[in-house]
């Protein structure tokens, strides 16, 4: 945790809510989310209980398991998870811009400008916390092998239509949602922890009511108090509270359950389902099954659009687009993917994939710590704390020049500031400058500040631009990051993996993963 | 591990162990039949001396070879050696096009030709440059030779990126120094084999076992007084031995004690070759004054009692000067408050860094900040095996470790929930032990100081 | 330390014998901690989880008495009207079980199965078949005493045995503790592997990296004990032809079964246990400061819940906590997830503005300022010295913050 960070929670405690971690919002959120709560059960690998799900805060879709263990009721889940999600996220498909590129022509080799289809927008999933993510990821990876009847007629226990290919796109969503500063798939207690420092620990913020009586207690309660009735508070353990006894008031948003609901209300209602011997029997039993878990999964919910609600108050951070846009390119990579009959993502990436992944990812991150800095002051502020940015005024120009044959202007500017950067010989330093970047490095500690030389930024002439030169008495902030760290070297093709990494995958092994064998006793 | 290490070499002198090694691993590298080798080299076990001395035998034998490097002070340094050993020997560098792309040392060999295109320096014996620059050269026909320097530093992703360029390859490095590491979570990927994570060795020999694997057994900077030590602690597979006796490393002051903590700890450090300067337990931030001004208060007083140095390198002993003096810390910002210090004190030209930019480097005194001092617990980062032991291990004569007391504390508390990937290889040795093995060792040459 | 590449031989104990590794409990200590805890409560249970968790915050002293003494915290947390906010759903128990008796079905032929493919030096059953023998008995120490026959005959047998549930005691501090692991396999080389059997799904080959830190510690626990009978069973005779002997006789791999992506079908995992029981016997080690912790705390000091004939405590609240606030505590928000005194700890610490309340790794950087009160006055100005780095990095954290959240920065 950053020092600015621990000040800004202690500050919290002192304050009893929520201090702002961010002045802007620093992630995409959609005009039309869509939401998925899911609830698991407990010991399983991930078998759903229930979900409620939608883009409309009103008129969630409920789906619920009465029997984990039977696979036509879970099937039929999956079918209707397909059902409300899949239509959402193949929704955005064909509404397309063209947007124009530079590719290398492979008879020339040289570069020329290539029309391509860019998704005009893109879904965006929230879940309630970092355990909805886990969910995502696992569904997609138990899905995306299966086979459909239509598939493959011989299959035992042929998936409902829809599925593999929404297995395929929930995987898409998770693993987008490994790379630092994506929005298309977002866990609402990570959302809301970037823009508010609680006066509570990280661990404590992953529970999602707490985290938000902290950032918008109710009136005349203090964010503690608020957050710790939300986290603890149970129905009395007596008759008087009926069935709810010793219950959460609160229930956790998941995918875990409080385990005495599970023990209280749920395993007697499964009992009951199981035991049904007439199909009114059954159906009762299916509607309590039904009431109970969603009595469980509304409060979740509501949360979930509250939090969505305070996100929205905030204004959007300048370069949020700019990223937003590279996840609707990842989109529509996707699309085009499924389009052309692509087999499913493999189960485990090769060395060649999995090399390019780290090295986008680390690129993405150097991105998103820079264009946060340069959205936001606060982020700034923890920049130039940490010596990795200063700000000040300038004191003195000095029109200079460069030796050589063509000498270019290089002035010296001397900046007065109270920050400390990490600067010494030679090290390059960048300012925002209209729509680009100018660079400079550092010259020496002077008593007047900081002497800095120009090296970019001016134009290509004997004489600088106009306007590129700061003057005396401007106020500037210079950072010691690139604001636009470019990626790294182009990677092998997979099929010339290099003996160092195994060599090439054997024949056929780029075809898709075969699906998981079926057993009696599957649990997704 | 099909090493070198038999055990009648404890009986040889270390020069004729050293020597054995080195034949058995050039050996290995013109005539093996394996498309790689690797080579264990402890500190100062003359690895630069032997990718030279590699180098020059393939291109002797009529095999041209590209030789990849990590950081452009680590390429010079080896175009630099290489073209003083032989000067006759044709040798490329290969740089960036970004200003001053290489150390203009270079210039004064007129052997060395430098471009910053690849193929202007094809037909050359030897091309050298970093692993960085190497990835983006494309449309060259493969060498037949390469030499991997500081493999274990490199990231397995970095390998992947340049492996296509070369059919076979010597690969060297440091395992106990520091691992390659990523800002960006890895854990997707732990325990796979190809983990772009890993370090470049690590994966290279996950995927071919069968390589020979040999080991440089002779530490030649470490004294006899240190290489028990930094080996049992951080070399618990790979051991390997002080070329030098106990006596051949000796520190004489011209100016004798005046009795005060830092003067008693240097006295103690010439003595056993180790000293552990101890501040009283407290909490402190990373930039603790107190112990900021000991570091800077033992260096002033090394200087200050005119230290010289006797070792087998000269007759006569040699004075051990501002250059031959470098403190090491685990913090940038440490290693800035040290230099500041120093500037009070008047002292310049003391090399003051972080273990990252001191590997490789090498002195004959060095003052540690103690990664553990006044924190009121550890972390991942602060037990990292390959921190302490690239402080510990920069020395010729004697190193004293500067830190607060209450590490035995600290470790005794400390949690150990670590999380375990499956199927990844345990790392040894542990942090933690590492730590608890150098404190208590340290601990008997324990100066304490009430400043 | 030195721990060679051979994964078959474990690390040395830093102790010289294995028995004489902690010092017998004297009479005066059993009583005392029998005090503490209550004279007519029997000693809550130490199983190989507990243990396993003594690693997770060795400096709290609150917690090592309460193990210690065999205190019942869940009940004390209860009591004290701070109860502990988890437990467990009968769906994870019915649904451990169930995976469990799967595993061990057949005789246990689809474990042998896992065991030979992982440890790949070892011969699969032969005609001889496996020996599954029956170690059931009334009592904990019958059972132990069954477990150790079974596995004495089963060092020499040439074949493989399984013990499913055996029973191993460890000395804790001077009392035993009945340690229960799922199954103890042992080749016909004569070498052991502890087997945990958990119902935690592993994917494609990787599961929840800190279930399997968690599985792996309690292991290392059962290896421990293991290793411990393994040496009084086999004697201080060297051993013939290289055989293995003693603690020589425990793999320090354990192996971690669970059930294969989305199936039933179990599939095992090497899990090397080095590094967890070199942890484990050092935290067993530590054990023995609790005589120096009860003989600090105030005479007459009793956790006793003095429970009513129906359980329920009757002991008054106020006087529990006072028990509880006499011995010192470590907490941080680690710590809720991993003890059952977890929330009154946390409202103590918050009560008193500790930082640690906010994280442990929050300590690092402030140095001497250890509480919420401190800090922010530090950062404000009013208090703290300048030349402590820590109080001038925070003026200037709050000078930055407040310029930023005022619009008064430039970022251009």
């Amino acid at each position: 945790m950053s020092l600015m960070t621990t000040l800004a929670r202690m500050e919290a405690v002192a304050a009893g809510r929520a201090q702002p971690a961010a002045t802007v919002r620093h992630r995409h959120l959609s005009a039309r989310p869509m939401a998925l709560v899911p609830l698991t059960t407990a010991g399983e690998a991930g078998a759903p209980l229930g979900a409620l799900v939608g883009t409309d805060r009103d008129a969630p879709r409920l789906l619920v398991v009465p029997q984990p263990r039977d696979r036509d009721l879970r099937f039929a889940f999956l079918a209707g998870l397909a059902d409300a999600v899949l239509p959402y996220l193949e929704g955005y498909a064909d509404g397309v811009e063209t947007e124009e590129r530079k590719e290398t022509d492979p008879e020339t080799g040289k570069k020329v400008p290539v029309e391509v289809e860019l998704c005009a927008d893109a879904p965006q999933l929230l879940v309630p916390g970092a355990g909805g993510v886990e969910f995502v990821r696992l569904l997609g990876r138990s899905m995306r092998f299966r086979r459909t009847a239509e598939q493959d007629p011989q299959a035992p226990y042929p998936a409902p239509p829809h599925v593999p290919l929404l297995g395929r796109w929930l995987t898409h969503c998770a693993e987008r949602a490994r790379v630092p500063g994506s929005s298309m798939l977002l866990s609402m207690t990570d959302l809301l922890a970037r823009h508010w420092a609680t006066g509570q620990s990280g661990l404590e913020d992953q529970h999602l009511g707490a985290l938000l009586a902290w950032i918008d207690p109710p009136v005349g309660e203090s964010g503690a108090d608020a957050a710790l009735r939300v986290e603890l508070e149970r129905f009395p353990d007596a008759a008087s509270s009926g069935e709810q006894a010793g219950l959460l008031r609160h229930p956790p948003s998941g995918p875990a359950t409080d385990p005495v609901f599970d023990n209280r209300l749920l395993a007697p209602a499964m009992a009951r389902f199981d035991a049904a011997r007439s199909a009114v029997e059954r159906r009762d039993a299916e509607r309590r099954i039904r009431e109970l878990v969603a009595s469980q999964l509304e409060p979740a919910w509501q949360l979930l659009w509250r939090g969505v609600d305070l996100l929205r108050k905030l204004p959007e951070g300048g370069h949020v687009a700019d990223r937003w846009k590279r996840d609707r390119w990842s989109y529509t990579g996707h699309r085009d993917r499924v389009r052309a009959g692509e087999p499913p993502q493999p189960k485990r990436d090769d060395a060649v994939t999995a090399a390019q992944k780290l090295a986008s990812r680390e690129t993405a991150q150097a991105r998103l710590e820079a264009q946060e800095a340069l959205d936001d002051p606060l982020v700034m502020a923890a920049r130039r704390l940490a010596g990795e940015a200063f700000a000040g005024e300038v004191t003195e120009v000095v029109m200079a020049r460069s030796e050589g044959r063509r000498p270019m202007p290089r002035p010296l500017v001397t900046v007065r500031t109270d920050d400390r950067p990490h600067v010494n010989d030679g090290v390059r330093v960048f300012r925002v400058l209209g729509d680009k970047v100018q660079s400079a490095e550092f010259v020496a500690y002077e008593p007047d500040g900081i002497v800095l030389r120009l090296t970019g930024g001016m134009g290509q002439g004997k004489e600088p631009k106009p306007g590129s030169v700061p003057e005396e008495g401007d106020r500037l902030c210079w950072t010691l990051f690139e604001h636009a760290p470019r990626g790294g070297p182009a990677l092998p093709d997979p099929e010339a993996t290099p003996w160092t990494h195994g060599g090439p995958p054997p024949e056929g092994t780029l075809v898709a993963d075969a699906p998981d064998p079926p057993t009696d006793e599957d649990l997704l | 591990m099909n090493g070198s290490f038999e055990p009648e070499d404890a009986a040889l002198d270390p020069g004729t162990a050293a020597a054995r090694a080195t034949e058995a691993i050039l050996h290995s590298t013109l005539h093996g039949t394996e498309r790689g080798v690797v080579v264990d080299s402890p500190p100062g076990a003359g690895k630069s001396t032997l990718v030279v001395r590699a180098a020059r035998e393939l291109a002797a034998a009529g095999r041209p070879l590209m030789v990849v490097a990590q950081t452009n002070a680590q390429v010079d340094d080896l175009v630099d050696r290489l073209a003083t050993a032989d000067p006759d020997l044709p040798v490329g560098r290969l740089h960036s096009s970004e200003a001053n792309p290489y150390d203009t040392v270079l210039d004064r060999h007129p052997s060395v030709r430098t471009s910053a295109k690849a193929a202007d320096l094809a037909g050359l014996d030897v091309v050298i440059s970093t692993a960085a620059k190497w990835a983006y050269v494309s449309n060259v026909e493969p060498w037949q030779h390469a030499i991997v320097d500081e493999a274990y530093q490199m990231r397995s992703d970095a390998l992947l990126a340049v492996a296509g360029l070369f059919e076979r390859a010597l690969f060297v490095g440091d395992p106990g120094q520091l691992d390659p590491f990523s800002v960006v979570g890895a854990e997707q990927w732990a325990g796979l084999s190809h983990d772009p994570s890993a370090s470049a060795v690590s994966t290279l020999l996950a995927h071919n076992p069968e390589l020979p694997q040999h080991r440089l057994p002779v530490s030649w900077r470490l004294p006899a007084s240190a290489a028990p030590l930094v080996s049992d602690a951080f070399y618990p597979f790979t051991p390997f031995r002080s070329g030098t006796g106990p006596g051949d490393r000796r520190l004489a002051f011209a100016v004798a004690s005046d009795g005060s903590a830092p003067d008693r700890v240097l006295d103690e450090a010439a003595e056993a070759g180790w000293g552990l300067l101890e501040l009283p337990a407290r909490n402190t931030p990373r930039t603790d004054p107190e112990a900021v001004r000991a570091v800077a208060a033992v260096v002033r007083r090394l200087l200050d009692r005119g230290t010289t140095a006797a070792s087998e390198r000269s007759e006569e002993p040699v004075p051990v000067t501002a250059d031959r003096i470098a403190v090491g810390t685990a913090h940038r910002d440490q290693a800035a408050a040290v230099r500041t210090a120093l500037a009070e004190l008047g002292v310049p030209g003391v090399a003051v860094d972080t273990a990252n930019r001191l590997q490789g480097r090498e002195f004959d005194v060095t003052v540690v900040l103690h990664p553990l001092s006044g924190r009121p617990d550890a972390s991942a980062f602060h037990l990292e095996t390959g921190r302490l032991c690239v402080l510990a291990s920069r020395h010729r004569h004697a190193c004293i470790v500067v830190c607060r007391a209450g590490v035995a504390e600290l470790l005794d508390e400390h949690p150990s929930t670590e999380p375990v990937q499956l199927g990844a290889t345990v790392k040894f040795p542990d942090g933690w032990e590492a730590m608890f093995s150098t404190w208590e060792f340290w601990s008997r040459h324990r100066v304490p100081w009430q400043p | 330390m030195n721990a060679s590449l051979d994964s078959r031989t474990p690390a040395p104990a830093p102790q010289a014998a294995p028995e004489a590794a902690l010092p017998r409990q004297t009479e005066a200590l059993r009583l005392r901690l029998a005090e503490l805890r209550g004279p007519e409560t029997a000693p809550y249970p130490l199983d190989a989880r507990a243990l396993a968790a003594l690693a997770a915050n060795p400096g709290c002293r609150r917690r090592a008495l309460l193990d210690g003494a065999g205190v019942d915290k869940a009940a004390l947390a209860r009591a004290i009207g701070s109860p502990a906010t988890f437990g467990q759903s009968q769906f994870a128990f019915v649904r451990g079980n169930a995976f469990e008796a799967r595993v061990g079905a057949d005789a246990g032929a689809e474990l042998v199965r896992l065991l030979v493919e992982t440890h790949r030096d070892v011969a699969a059953p032969g005609p001889e078949g496996v020996s599954v023998p029956d170690l059931t008995a009334t009592g904990q120490a019958a059972r132990a005493a069954r477990t150790r026959l079974a596995l004495t005959e089963a060092f020499t047998a040439d074949r493989w045995s399984l013990l499913f549930h055996p029973m191993v005691t460890l000395d804790v501090a001077g009392a035993p503790a009945h340690l229960e692991p799922d199954v103890v396999a042992v080749g016909p080389d004569g070498h052991c592997t502890v087997v945990e059997i958990k119902s935690f799904p592993v994917v494609d080959g990787s599961a929840d990296a800190a279930k399997v830190g968690a599985a792996a510690r309690q292991a290392a626990v059962y290896a421990l004990a293991l290793g411990r009978l393994a040496e009084r069973i086999d004697g201080p005779e060297p051993s013939h032809r290289g055989a293995p002997r003693g603690t020589d006789r425990i793999r320090p791999t354990a192996l971690l079964v669970c059930p294969r992506d989305f199936s039933n079908l179990p599939t095992g995992e090497p899990v090397d246990i080095r590094k967890q029981l070199a942890v484990t016997r050092r935290q067993l080690a530590r054990l023995t400061r609790i005589e120096e912790i009860a003989a600090s705390l105030p005479e007459g000091t009793t956790f006793d819940l003095r429970p009513a004939a129906d359980g329920t405590a009757t002991r008054p609240v106020d006087e529990l906590v006072h028990a509880v606030e006499s011995v010192g505590a470590s907490y941080s928000p680690e710590c809720l997830a991993a003890c059952e005194l977890a929330i009154h700890c946390r409202s103590r610490s918050r009560g008193s503005g500790a930082v640690e309340a906010l994280g442990r790794s929050v300590r690092g950087e402030l140095g001497g300022l250890t509480t919420v009160e401190s800090v922010l006055l530090a950062a404000a100005g009013t208090q703290g010295d300048e030349t402590d780095p820590a109080v001038s990095s925070l003026r200037r954290a709050a000078a930055l913050r407040a310029e930023a959240l005022a619009g008064e920065t430039p970022c251009h």
